[in-house]
């Protein structure tokens, strides 16, 4: 066995890429208790106040501090950049210092012209120009190829937030493997795997051939980033500290050339663990040692930057990176994954205070132990910092080693990437289907010409069967524009260093998505069961329902409208299975916009459930706001009937609740522990309020 | 004494202060007491609300069981869910047919010596009481609530009797439920008993007075303040004092 890998338990990890096999053999289960956790130490604190300065700094200069405006980023683009050298544990800023914004204009010139302009800064000129005249975009790339319908999709709104003007992000490289196989192992790989290509020249072998070089170039300069901060990470990580370190330089060189709308990290507390226990075993590191170097490397993700537009961060209430860490679950084999580490990543929250950033997820599952359960449910209340997501529910499809995108899109890490695809306007749709196509905003046709309902009073089988119509039509155009921009992503603004750490073949989600799901069930049911009266304006277009007498309304656990619900999401998946996807790619849905919900609702008209034109839908799956009156497990109930099966993207139910309705404190005597449950803050869909922006 | 239909004033699905985990809670129409802070003045009078069966309300809660178990349950509150005795226990024994973890909340006023054996048939698929003691003296009793004490005591002694774990709550409301004398003196009742497991001191709120204006009916706090949280936490201390200082007198172990 390498000299790096002392002590630890062989296996298939050591002849192939396996992470998880290493992990299984060799992690610890913990069922302690918090006792054995440290604070901050004098560096950590000096450093957390350098930053809490430079934080202030930043938001009196209006949201940025520094951006660079000359030198496009690339992996090793800038000289080492530090907060304070001598008490950094862990290092590596996107440029060649903390808070200064690099410059990635791959997914789009104009947009990333706009970002710098709107703080104040000039692109140079030259850099323009290179990337207008001599190097296309991806932006510019797709709208080349976009049809007229799908850009008249695109600016009425039926279709939004598309990743066709900045970077898609929702890929999670599996940064684990640069400080298990150190990087020259990784290359090995890549090498061998592009000896054994196909020998016929396909353009998918070629295209295959293409990419697998770009990788292995990435994995070079992924060694010269580590020599520029004076490590070698050719090898393996032989120490804790080694292994967070080399760990974080294959995050930071995905940051440093993609811009992507959620930068998830992975799975890597209960990896990372294994370091800490061996060297805490050989007497090499102390408990507060290690609880620095992994204060040290949140903080650095705590600091990951990107150029965007005031739109963008004003969408999201925030500045969002997504950089998502799931922490514990339970593996297949029954035991749990938490670890020591799994308590430490959560104690930053109190070592460094709280913040968004990463996005630190727990796997909830029954079979936690109780003490962690307890600790995570104490700092979700002194922090309202962390996320929770039902590991029972994913385990089943998705194994033990899986890890949030963003914040529900679930994939094996390493094994699995996934297309991003915003989502399509599922109540703008249904409207379609009663206009025959045309606009109710715009007036303009927009949709096929299909038979518009003439009748006054609408009748369901009547929509429904013009709804069906308009849904596969909707599908058609949705899944070929995402065809369109994942082809010239890949093309133009490839993931090249996060490829480099997924397996090949690779298995790739279509991921699509739906918004207005509660109003188009509660329009549904209004329709099917009580009288929805069209009103219309003088060219005869619907504008505005005048609903009589109730009906069932989702949210309730009432299942005359939750199986509406359940039918219009299958239905919708049936019709985008029904296309061709890019690179045979596994379509897939989500129901989750989770802030976006309030623009897809500016751009819609009245629809038949009462809903009046630019009223907001409902977040992600949420039943329509107050329509839900029997509680919350009634309201919860409804959400759960929709089919996980064919949206295994995520589905997402936004629940905020007072504290006081939780339980009770300590006024009770009972056994009992409360939670504290934030709503998830936004899902990325940055030019959702902006899609005209980029259109020529 | 059985049932088979009640008059249910409503269902809260999501419910996690009454009783542990997260439970369904029942709301039992009618209730025999007029206590001059009531919240819910719509459950006194049997005029309104839903016939259910047993089974209309249990299926309801096995639809959504994974959300409930494995800590929590249902609670009957009210309203006075001892106001429907027969369907009541219809509904416990259901209840406890199907493994489902039954709560009663009470203020017990309604139990008698006479009607001993029915009680001890509920009493027999109740898992945990939470028992509101509105006052702890007889007279202060009466003038909150209409109705004299002494069944009230009686029924904790016959939890006590029956070995069945009971909460008490006690809502401190400023001049009336407030004072050193009367918290001391619940003190002292309840270290008597050896059932209890749990005091909740809820200060007084006047959040129900919305409701009795739109009823119509006179709300006799008018103008009395809403207590703090740190003031009901103070009052349930003195009480606690008082329960420990009488069971060492009784020369009684704590409670078990």
């Amino acid at each position: 066995m390498r000299q790096e890998w002392r002590t630890f338990t062989s296996g298939v990890w050591e002849k192939e890429i396996n992470v998880r096999d290493f992990i299984q053999r060799n992690y610890s289960p913990y069922d302690g208790d918090d006792s054995f956790l440290e604070g901050p130490t004098d560096d950590t604190k000096a450093l957390w106040d350098q930053v809490l300065d430079l934080s202030e700094e930043e938001r009196k200069k209006g949201g940025v501090l520094d951006m660079d405006t000359k030198i496009v980023s690339t992996i090793i683009s800038h000289g080492p950049g530090y907060l304070d050298k001598s008490k950094e544990k862990i290092v590596g800023f996107q440029t060649d210092k903390p808070f200064k914004r690099s410059l990635q204009p791959n997914g789009g010139i104009r947009m990333a012209v706009k970002a710098a302009e709107q703080y104040g800064y000039t692109i140079d000129p030259q850099i323009v120009e290179f990337y207008t005249k001599y190097r296309k975009t991806h932006n510019e790339g797709v709208f080349d190829a976009y049809t007229p319908e799908m850009r008249l999709c695109r600016s009425s709104h039926i279709i939004t937030g598309l990743p066709d003007a900045y970077g898609r992000g929702r890929i999670i490289g599996d940064y684990r493997r640069v400080a298990l196989y150190g990087v020259d192992r990784l290359i090995e790989e890549k090498e061998q795997r592009k000896a054994s290509t196909r020998t016929t020249m396909y353009s998918d072998v070629t295209r295959e051939r293409e990419e697998l070089s770009e990788q292995i170039k990435a994995l070079k300069e992924l060694k010269m980033l580590g020599a520029i901060y004076g490590y070698d990470i050719s090898k393996p990580a032989s120490s804790f500290h080694d292994a967070v370190q080399w760990l974080y330089f294959g995050y930071l060189a995905a940051v440093k050339e993609q811009n992507g709308a959620a930068m998830s990290l992975g799975r890597t507390s209960t990896f990372l663990d294994i370091y800490a226990e061996r060297d805490l075993r050989e007497g090499k590191i102390t408990e507060k040692e290690v609880q620095e170097i992994i204060d040290h490397f949140i903080m650095k993700l705590r600091l990951v930057k990107f150029a965007r537009t005031p739109e963008y961060n004003a969408l999201f209430s925030g500045d969002p990176t997504w950089v998502t860490e799931s922490i514990g679950g339970v593996g297949i084999d029954g035991r749990h994954l938490v670890t020591k580490m799994s308590f430490r990543y959560l104690h930053t929250l109190s070592n460094l205070g709280t913040a968004p950033e990463p996005n630190l997820t727990v796997l909830w599952s029954r079979n936690l132990p109780m003490n962690f359960k307890r600790f995570a449910a104490k700092t979700s209340i002194e922090s309202s910092s962390i996320q929770y997501e039902n590991d029972d529910l994913m385990r089943v499809t998705h194994g033990d080693d899986y890890a949030i995108a963003c914040c529900v899109s679930s994939m094996r890490v390493g094994k699995e990437m996934q297309f991003f695809g915003a989502r399509a306007n599922l109540a703008k749709c249904l409207l379609y289907a009663i206009n025959g196509g045309v606009d109710e905003i715009s007036g303009k046709q927009v949709g096929p010409k299909y038979r518009p309902i003439t009748s006054e009073y609408l009748d369901y089988d009547e929509v429904m069967e013009r709804f069906h119509d308009m849904m596969k039509w909707l599908a058609g155009v949705y899944v070929n524009a995402l065809n369109i921009i994942h082809y010239m992503h890949d093309k133009y603004c490839y993931e090249r260093l996060q490829m480099a750490l997924h397996d090949d073949p690779v298995k790739r989600w279509f991921a699509t998505g739906i918004a207005g799901l509660s109003v188009v069930a509660d329009s549904l049911s209004a329709i099917r069961y009580a009288k929805v009266r069209t009103v219309r304006n003088e060219q005869g277009l619907v504008i505005d329902y005048v609903t009589e007498g109730e009906f069932p309304k989702y949210g309730n656990d009432d299942d005359r409208v939750d199986s509406i619900a359940y039918d219009v999401v299958h239905d919708f998946m049936s019709y985008v299975k029904g296309n061709h996807t890019y690179r045979r790619s596994i379509p897939t849905t989500s129901i989750l916009t989770i802030t976006s919900n309030v623009v897809y609702g500016k751009n819609t008209g009245s629809t038949p459930d009462g809903r009046k034109a630019g009223e907001p839908f409902a977040p992600g799956a949420n039943p329509m706001h107050h329509r839900d009156s029997h509680g919350a497990v009634a309201s919860l109930s409804s959400v759960s009937k929709l089919p996980f099966r064919d949206a295994q993207d995520g589905i997402s139910n936004t629940f905020s609740i007072i504290p006081d309705a939780l339980g009770k404190d300590d006024a009770s005597i009972m056994n009992g522990i409360s939670f504290s449950m934030e709503p998830c803050m936004a899902c990325m869909e940055p030019n959702a309020a902006d899609d005209e922006m980029e259109e020529e | 004494m059985r049932c088979e239909k009640g008059l249910i004033h409503s269902i809260e699905s999501f419910g996690t202060v009454d009783g542990p985990g997260v439970r369904m809670v029942i709301f039992f129409q009618g209730c025999p007491l007029r206590c001059l802070y009531c919240h819910n003045p719509d459950t006194w009078k049997m005029d309104r609300g839903d016939e259910m069966s047993a089974d209309d309300i249990l299926s309801m809660y096995e639809k959504n069981r994974a959300f409930y178990e494995p800590r929590g349950g249902i609670t009957a509150t009210g309203g006075e869910p001892l106001m429907q005795l027969g369907f009541l226990t219809s509904l416990f024994a259901e209840a406890r047919r199907r493994g489902i973890h039954t709560v009663l909340d009470t203020s017990g006023w309604l139990y008698r010596k006479e009607l001993d054996s029915d009680y001890d048939e509920l009493l027999s698929c109740t898992n945990y009481v939470l028992l509101d003691i509105k006052h702890s003296n007889p007279q202060g009793h009466i003038d909150l609530t209409g109705r004299t004490q002494e069944p009230v005591l009686a029924f904790l002694s016959k939890l006590d009797e029956k070995h069945i774990p009971t909460m008490i709550r006690h809502v401190s409301v400023p001049g009336i439920t407030d004072s050193e004398d009367e918290l001391s003196e619940l003190g002292r009742i309840l270290a008597h008993h050896d059932n209890i497991t749990g005091l909740d001191v809820l200060p007084y709120h006047a959040m129900g007075i919305r409701k009795y204006h739109e009823m119509d009916i006179p709300y006799h706090l008018e103008g009395v303040p809403a207590m703090a949280r740190d003031e009901a936490r103070k009052n349930r201390d003195i009480i606690i004092e008082a329960y420990h200082k009488e069971r060492s007198r009784l020369n009684l172990k704590y409670g078990s």
